[in-house]
């Protein structure tokens, strides 16, 4: 877990989280009334971009940076698929309902759906693409295929960001706390009695390879 | 609509030929039956295996579905002027556009509706597409075009559909088909004839497929052909739908639907976003992906649709059925969608009674149409019957397993001719199901005092599919160095369709697994498949790979037999080593054979044979619930099940537990937390269309404990594998053994789903049984 106990939104380039809010909100009116040169007030020192202007960003992304043009409305999840053809990472309800769009945020799962591109950067994202060591399956992907844990495998990049998630915070996670950890990743099929199995299973194979991811 | 006509092909009638000998029974088997990890393990977890979603292709446009935002509207004017204008914009199309007056929805009456009509008979009817170089473009320009809509009456009900004065949805009325009746013996007689008569109302609500991954299709046109992408369930249905309705030859339409999100029967035939996602791309000469948002598939994409069933059983005290009767009012949404199918069947079929009556009414109303799903007709029937089942027990002061198990058939009471079942595990179901369960132990613990209460409850149930049959082709390819290649057209929805026929190919050559190519799913390059639906998958394509392996084998022994100066008949091939019975030194290996060298490759082809005749293929299936009733706050915690399945051979062990916890899980949510919801009294919309409002079961809802026992006929009656279909079936008894729980646990019926905690309050309160 990274010792951060700084502002989580802090300024990195330009854009802050705060300021591009602002930024949206007055953007759109801006661009109504007197056109998208127009600017307004914003944070002090953020830039303020339109709405449809394209922005730099740099985005790390499985252990690579990523420099980017973006829009400021595009969802970190839409960037990973259709920009970098990251599509491990699913799409399932765009609204942060089913957690098939699980990445690992600064270690932690977060679903890339809600979270905008601009606001991912200064991140550290894995995506299911980063447990990999070159075509060799890491030992919760293993776990999955050990125990069965999944049917269409739709939402499987989602269980195993979220069950990797859980043993870099939970080595020993009980049985109740494994479903806690993937109870906000809805699976359709209902392999969650494999899911929980795989879940300790992945545990027990982590401890074994001292804790590779 | 019966099962049948939504799996199997029906206008033409299913003739394949024979295989020239029916293979013999595996005495043993080495690889199927074992618990093995599926061939597609690594694709799945490795984020590998391409979906449909998923596909991205050069000069890729994304399209946008605009749809009708009210229950039942007239279009009457769309102005696209303002979107065609903004930024990433291609093409829009709508009812005016050329080549956009598809037919669609076919009745025998001819097309009720097309592609774009302005007749929107549902909310999320579709009235324009759009293309655009991003979705979010597109869905900028969809927000855009504006429509004028003249807003029409709506029905929300079935039983409004009725009423008089009701807004008729279609010409002919709110009558969707003619009322279906069905009856044998004297239901009044056996009424008469009857100790104990029980009457009772039972619904349930309309559930939604809600896979994982949405409906989705990638077209692109290379010159005159089309190659779809397509999430579905069977990529020669999707074919055959594409080619009627563009006019092209079957050679100019390509489908590839290799790994698909989940779709429990709404992907089994040609939506609407697939062919304008074909007509997008043709406009834009541009390759398009339309994928459906999640509200979409809560609108537009199929449905379970609701049932009120009216039941009246009468019984003797000895537990004999003496009469069941049965009045279903149903219905499909706005077009033929099978409101009713199937829901009398498991009254019909299940138990032996000699005096049946159904009268089953389906009506449209406005709301989207209804598909397939998992086992149609059969959860809503079994909801109700074993309920019913289990309120006559109590009645007749008997153990709810006792009193099944003394009305056990033999044959299917409902088949013209009443012919025998090709196998049935239903008493091995219940008896084997109630043992491991500790069915007599757990009942006496049942704890009924204070505000948790404690219970457990049975119900069975059977799927009228399940058998499979013609038509399949399979073909196998047996490489020089002995590994091996498997083409076969089905899909894999997850239910491990390609493990399992791969293991099927692995018993017969002794290729182990991971030298098995699977080619699966594609029009050009696979053999010809029906739809993977109605649990049929397995019995239909395992022994067409049957006997594709027994060919390419037939025709490796003979190059053998040549070689090693032997007739082919006193060959065998073991451990990858053909070996002479009468002499064991003449031998060679798979490698060694040189007439294989020389040529490069054995080709194998196998048909599936037809089914026995006078038989009646249907796998059954016993499940066992515990659960905790909290009577202050309403809530159901099932704690424990246990599901005992008769799905013949159980092929692979490990997937066949997973897909009857499947089941189990999505009975839960038939049971506890499913149902759409619609505004009856002011818009007739759907108020619950995204996963925080429709709630299906998660992580936290499920037990850990789910029990699978494989009872594990091998019915070779039915077919060469001897397997009969599992993933309808498994779904079949739950709902009604978690409710049966609640009563045994609280004293409270639950006739309608879902039996949530504000609906349970409401019971408790009612009977006065809060703690």
């Amino acid at each position: 877990m990274p010792e951060d106990s700084e502002d989580p939104f802090r300024k990195r380039t330009g854009v802050t989280r705060r300021g591009f809010i602002a930024t949206i909100g007055t953007g759109a009116v801006a661009a109504a009334t007197v056109g998208p040169s127009a600017t307004a007030e914003a944070a002090p020192g953020a830039e303020i971009p339109d709405a449809a202007e394209l922005l730099r960003v740099t985005l790390t992304i499985n252990g690579r940076s990523h420099r980017l043009l973006v829009e400021p409305r595009w969802s970190l999840l839409y960037v990973l698929r259709e920009r970098l053809g990251l599509t491990a990472t699913k799409l399932g309800c765009d609204r942060g309902e089913c957690g098939v769009c699980t990445v690992l945020v600064d270690d932690k799962p977060g679903y890339s759906c809600m979270m905008l591109a601009v606001e991912s950067e200064g991140k550290t994202i894995v995506t299911l693409e980063g447990l990999m060591r070159g075509e060799e399956l890491g030992p919760v992907q293993r776990a999955f295929v050990e125990e069965d844990a999944f049917q269409c495998g739709y939402c499987t990049p989602g269980q195993v960001m979220a069950v990797e998630g859980l043993l870099r915070a939970n080595p020993n996670p009980t049985m109740d706390e494994i479903r806690t950890g993937v109870s906000g990743n809805l699976c359709r099929c209902g392999a969650y009695a494999h899911i929980f199995k795989a879940g300790q299973r992945a545990a027990e194979l982590k401890k074994q390879e001292g804790g590779r991811a | 609509m019966i099962p049948d006509e939504r799996y199997y092909v029906t206008d033409v009638p299913p003739e394949t030929p024979e295989p020239a000998d029916q293979p013999a029974p595996w005495t043993t088997t080495t690889v199927v039956g074992k618990r093995l990890p599926r061939v597609d393990a690594y694709e799945r977890v490795s984020g590998a295996a391409v979906y449909t979603a998923d596909v991205v292709l050069p000069g890729m446009l994304y399209a946008a579905v605009l749809r009708c935002p009210h229950a039942h509207a007239m279009v009457r004017k769309v102005d696209t002027s303002k979107a065609e204008k903004m930024p990433g914009v291609a093409a829009i199309l709508t009812d005016k556009s050329p080549g956009a007056d598809v037919p669609w929805f076919n009745a025998r009456t001819g097309p009720l509706s097309r592609l774009f009509d302005p007749h929107c008979r549902y909310e999320g009817e579709e009235v324009a597409g759009v293309a655009a170089e991003t979705p979010y473009q597109a869905w900028d320009a969809v927000r855009a075009i504006a429509v004028e809509y003249e807003v029409l009456p709506f029905v929300a009900d079935a039983e409004d559909a009725l009423k008089p004065g009701a807004v008729a949805i279609h010409q002919g009325g709110n009558r969707s088909g003619d009322v279906t009746r069905y009856g044998r013996g004297d239901v009044d007689a056996g009424f008469a004839a009857a100790d104990v008569v029980v009457e009772q109302i039972y619904s349930t609500a309309c559930e939604i497929h809600a896979p994982t991954e949405t409906h989705a299709s990638v077209a692109r046109w290379d010159g005159n052909r089309l190659v779809v992408w397509d999430s579905t369930q069977g990529v020669y249905p999707i074919q055959s739908g594409l080619v009627q309705l563009l006019k092209l030859p079957s050679s100019s339409v390509r489908v590839i639907g290799h790994y698909m999100g989940g779709g429990f029967g709404s992907k089994l035939s040609v939506s609407k976003h697939t062919v304008i996602a074909a007509l997008l791309a043709k406009v834009t000469a541009r390759p398009v992906k339309l994928h459906l948002t999640r509200e979409e598939s809560f609108l537009a994409v199929g449905n379970r649709p609701p049932d009120t069933m009216t039941l009246k059983a009468g019984v003797k005290k000895d537990g004999t059925l003496t009469a069941l009767q049965m009045t279903v009012l149903g219905t499909g949404g706005a077009y033929p969608g099978g409101g009713v199918g199937g829901v009398d069947w498991v009254v019909r079929d299940l138990y032996t009674c000699p005096n049946v009556k159904t009268e089953l009414t389906d009506v449209f109303i406005n709301a989207g149409q209804a598909r397939a799903f998992r086992a149609p007709g059969h959860p809503q029937g079994a909801w109700a019957l074993e309920q019913m089942m289990d309120q006559l027990a109590e009645r007749i002061g008997m153990d709810p397993v006792e009193f099944r198990l003394k009305n056990v058939p033999m044959v299917s009471q409902a088949t013209s001719g009443t012919p025998p079942y090709s196998s049935t595990g239903l008493k091995a179901c219940l008896e084997e199901g109630a043992k491991r369960f500790g069915w007599s132990e757990a009942r006496k613990r049942a704890r009924t005092e204070g505000p948790i209460r404690r219970g457990v409850g049975v119900a069975a149930g059977l799927w009228r599919g399940g058998g499979g049959g013609p038509p399949a082709t399979i073909i196998v390819k047996l490489f020089a160095d002995g590994s091996a290649n498997l083409n076969m057209g089905a899909s894999d929805l997850g239910t491990g369709t390609k493990t399992v026929m791969a293991m099927v190919v692995s018993e017969e050559l002794g290729v182990p697994l991971e030298k098995i190519q699977v080619e699966w799913a594609d029009t050009a390059t696979t053999q010809y498949a029906t739809a993977s639906g109605g649990s049929k998958t397995v019995p239909t394509e395992s022994p067409a790979t049957r006997a594709a392996a027994l060919d390419v084998k037939q025709q490796l022994l003979t190059m053998a037999a040549a070689q090693l100066k032997v007739t082919p008949e006193e060959l065998v091939l073991k451990n990858g080593e053909i070996v002479s019975t009468a002499d064991p030194s003449k031998k060679v290996g798979i490698t060694g054979v040189t007439a294989l060298r020389g040529r490069g490759l054995i080709v194998g082809v196998g048909y599936r044979g037809p089914n026995p005749e006078g038989k009646v293929i249907c796998p059954f299936g016993a499940h066992f619930a515990e659960v905790e009733v909290n009577t202050r706050t309403g809530e159901v915690k099932v704690t424990r099940f246990l599901a005992a399945q008769d799905s013949g051979r159980a092929m692979n062990e490990l997937t066949y537990e997973n897909q009857t916890q499947g089941g189990i899980t999505m009975g839960l949510g038939l049971a506890l937390t499913e149902g759409r919801i619609l505004d009856r009294s002011q818009t007739g919309k759907m108020v619950n269309r995204n996963w925080h409002d429709y709630k299906i079961p998660t992580a936290m809802d499920v037990p850990v404990e789910q029990i699978v026992i494989p009872i594990d006929l091998h019915d070779y009656q039915a077919n060469s594998t001897a397997a009969k279909g599992l993933g309808e079936p498994a779904t079949v008894p739950a709902a009604p053994a978690i409710a049966n729980a609640i009563y045994n646990a609280c004293g409270v019926r639950t006739p309608d789903t879902p039996v949530n905690p504000l609906r349970l309050m409401g019971l408790l309160a009612a009977s006065k049984k809060r703690g």
